[in-house]
């Protein structure tokens, strides 16, 4: 038995007590598995056989739209957390550094496409066209989801970590019988975005079994940002999580979730495969998480901030910058005029935000059933006369 | 005696069961180097290591399952759930496995495992945050399930708790984490029995039973109604499962009237089964009907009206009012 097929890795699981802090330490960004790139962090391009060709339609309008949306999530993150140190939301959860990840595959969705995220997709709605005021409702805490889902098929966000991935697989398996009924229906799959950590959850395991076993076109998108709040990577998975696929019998692709090029590739071939019919891939996105893991959290208690530097220096952003200007394709008028983009976006989320009504009580009894319920109606109506009572004994005293 | 918040309390009721006992073992998510997410197990993996205070892969049937594992092996594992609403993932090994396993070896293997759930709401969380699930646990069969509600109970009962030898669901009342109180670490783990009631304050014209958070908002309501010269006894019932319905009981024949409150949604809950088993109990002591007073059976509301879905002052008080028959809400006279 050749020992080169079992993986090998430097996380000594044997040391119990050294084990965590050499995780902790191995997170420095080096991959130690093929990935697809197409524009590295100095922002060159890169060749990539399979993967090249999927890239070749982009051009320059293309790579600055692409540019344009991650500049704007970004500066709608920032507004957002402001928001939240300004007491206005209740929590926020900052996707910066993922960026790339969330746009280059957001981008490579088609209308009929349908998404679950999990809760830190914000760069996948927007380019899903969701109302980026409503994902804030949530965090304000005056709805428990916030928008229409089948308005732009993009689910709510699921904060029960891994539980939307197997929905993603029984809505793939829907659009497969939907096509078995009507061959002139315009091929669509699923995308499920997960987290590294969310990755160790058995929900995600009976995706893949389902999926593999149905030949579902469902993408699985992990976005490996190589923390679960304090936990490193490499308590999940010793092992590239792209590797698993291949043990479910699909194809894994690790690419650089900060290279926008790549992701929009690897996920455009990944949805054609799978519209096509012949199943399902895993992606895993490469990347990082560059802020805390939201805004209660303190990342100086388990992580170094050499490590946040060097991925810093990988900045998605930054390196799609670098090759437009360097290419001729975007000058400073263009910067400038997407930061003024951005501006508006927070303007807008920020006034949106504040003008959200808190919702009446009574709307928590409004739609827990389908169909009439009577312990509902029982509880609203006992609760309005509760509520008279207080206005009658007000009335009384005035 | 040391002034203690009730977070810390358990953080040195777990010291202090890993001091006296190498066999046990923390797991949980973020637990070890955070120390976890409300920082009750700060410090300990630092002090008894990386073997001791695991932390573990996103998995909550694999940390339960993996507990089961453990104890099989002679270990008393501690497992924490992050939040109330991340347990359902473990809920099959809770229920079907570390429930059975006592019973189904006939004893030859025990499950003296704990699981620390954060639990309840008022800290304006974002969903699946601020649940109260005590009743499915207490519904089951082979599981004990408590609940502290201040942190000198916290330190004894989490030590209780581990040293127990049936498995043991412990609610912690995260918005009373940061509650402060002097705590005398030596009391005898004895000091009281775990199953065991407790009155936070005596009283004569009705009984008032609540756990966990709302002790103190039950000790708030009693505080306002002898404002208007009613007496009210709280009972702080610290287990759920099984409930000492003695103290109650008794409770209940002094004063003839009773009101629950908790959390979690009303129907089939804790507070069906203190009104019915008093009911059976002592009918013919009852001046009233007992009340509930608990959260609606609706999902748990988003953050901005949880006021409303949360029993406060207003509504014990309202429900006290009907069972001493004075004008409520509900009796058309005003308040
Ligand atoms: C089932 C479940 N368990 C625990 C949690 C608490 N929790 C929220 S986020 C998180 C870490 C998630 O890490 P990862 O999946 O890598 O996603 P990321 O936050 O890095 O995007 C944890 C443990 C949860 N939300 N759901
Ligand atoms: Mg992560």
């Amino acid at each position: 038995m050749a020992a080169a097929h079992l993986p090998t890795t430097e996380f000594d699981q044997t040391d119990l007590d050294g084990s965590l802090e050499a995780a902790a330490e191995m997170a420095q960004g080096e991959p130690e598995a093929p990935m697809v790139q197409l524009l590295d962090a100095e922002g060159r391009r890169r060749e990539d056989p399979t993967f090249g060709p999927y890239a070749t339609d982009l051009d320059g309008e293309a790579l600055k739209a692409f540019y344009r949306d991650m500049a704007s999530v970004r500066r709608f993150d920032q507004e957002a957390t402001a928001l939240q140190r300004q007491g206005e939301l209740a929590l926020w959860v900052q996707l910066t550094g993922q960026e790339a990840a969330q746009i280059g595959s957001g981008r490579a969705t088609a209308p009929q496409d349908y998404i679950f995220p999990t809760y830190r997709e914000h760069g996948v709605a927007l380019t899903r066209g969701v109302d980026m005021s409503e994902l804030l409702k949530l965090f304000r805490g005056v709805a428990n989801g916030g928008w229409d889902p089948t308005a732009t098929n993009f689910h709510l966000y699921t904060l029960v970590l891994a539980a939307q991935v197997p929905h993603a697989v029984g809505y793939a398996m829907g659009i497969q019988r939907d096509q078995k009924m009507d061959a002139a229906l315009a091929p669509a799959a699923t995308v499920a975005y997960f987290g590294d950590g969310a990755s160790s959850e058995g929900d995600v395991h009976e995706s893949m079994v389902f999926a593999a076993s149905y030949k579902a076109p469902v993408v699985f998108f992990c976005q490996n940002n190589h923390w679960a709040i304090s936990v490193p990577f490499e308590v999940q998975s010793r092992i590239p999580l792209s590797n698993r696929a291949q043990g479910y019998g699909f194809p894994g692709i690790r690419v650089d979730g900060n290279d926008v090029i790549a992701v929009h590739a690897v996920t455009k071939w990944a949805l054609e495969r799978a519209r096509a019919g012949e199943g399902p891939v895993l992606i895993e996105a490469f990347t990082y998480r560059l802020g805390a893991h939201t805004t209660a959290d303190d990342p100086t208690k388990y992580r170094h901030s050499a490590e946040e530097d060097a991925w810093r220096a990988k900045d998605p952003l930054l390196r799609l910058e670098k090759y437009l200007r360097s290419e001729g394709l975007a000058d400073d008028a263009f910067f400038a005029e997407v930061a003024e983009e951005g501006k508006q976006l927070a303007a807008y989320v920020r006034k949106a935000t504040l003008e959200m009504a808190n919702p009446d009580i009574r709307s928590a009894f409004a739609n827990v059933y389908a169909q009439a319920h009577p312990l509902v109606e029982e509880e609203t109506a006992w609760f309005e006369k509760y509520e008279a009572g207080f206005t009658d004994a007000e009335g009384e005293n005035a | 005696m040391s002034t203690l918040t009730l977070s810390k309390a358990i953080n040195s009721g777990l010291r202090r069961a890993m001091d006296d006992d190498p066999k046990v073992v923390l797991l949980g998510e973020d637990i070890g180097k955070l120390g976890g997410v409300f920082r009750v197990t700060d410090g300990l993996q630092k002090d008894f290591g990386a073997h001791r205070v695991i932390d573990t892969p996103l998995a909550e049937a694999g940390i339960i399952g993996t507990a089961v594992g453990l104890a099989y092996r002679g270990y008393r594992p501690v497992c924490e759930i992050q939040f109330d609403g991340f347990i359902y993932p473990g809920f099959d090994q809770i229920v079907s496995q570390v429930a059975k396993l006592h019973y189904r070896t006939r004893g030859a293997v025990k499950m003296p495992i704990t699981i620390r759930v954060p639990f309840g709401g008022g800290i304006g969380a974002v969903e699946h945050h601020s649940e109260s699930p005590e009743a499915y646990f207490a519904h089951t069969a082979g599981l004990r399930v408590i609940s502290c509600s201040n942190p000198q109970d916290a330190h004894l009962m989490i030590r209780q708790a581990i040293a127990c030898d049936d498995p043991v669901l412990f609610f912690e009342p995260k918005r009373r984490y940061w509650t402060k109180a002097d705590v005398d670490e030596s009391l005898a783990l004895d000091s009281f029995p775990m199953g065991s009631a407790r009155i936070a304050a005596a009283g004569t014209d009705a009984t008032l039973v609540a756990y966990g958070p709302l002790v103190q908002t039950a000790l708030d309501a009693a505080t306002a109604a002898a404002d208007e010269g009613i007496s009210l006894e709280v009972i702080d019932l610290r287990s759920l499962s099984p409930i000492d319905f003695d103290t109650v009981e008794a409770s209940v024949r002094r004063t003839g009237r009773l009101v629950v409150t908790h959390e979690a949604q009303q129907s089939f809950g804790i507070g069906a089964e203190i009104a019915a088993s008093i009911t059976e109990r002592c009918f013919y002591h009852l001046e009233a009907a007992p009340e509930r007073v608990t959260g609606f059976d609706v999902p748990y509301p988003p953050a901005k009206l949880e006021e409303h879905y949360l029993p406060d002052l207003d509504r014990i008080l309202d429900a006290v009012d009907r069972v001493m028959g004075r004008p409520n809400s509900l009796s058309g006279q005003g308040l």
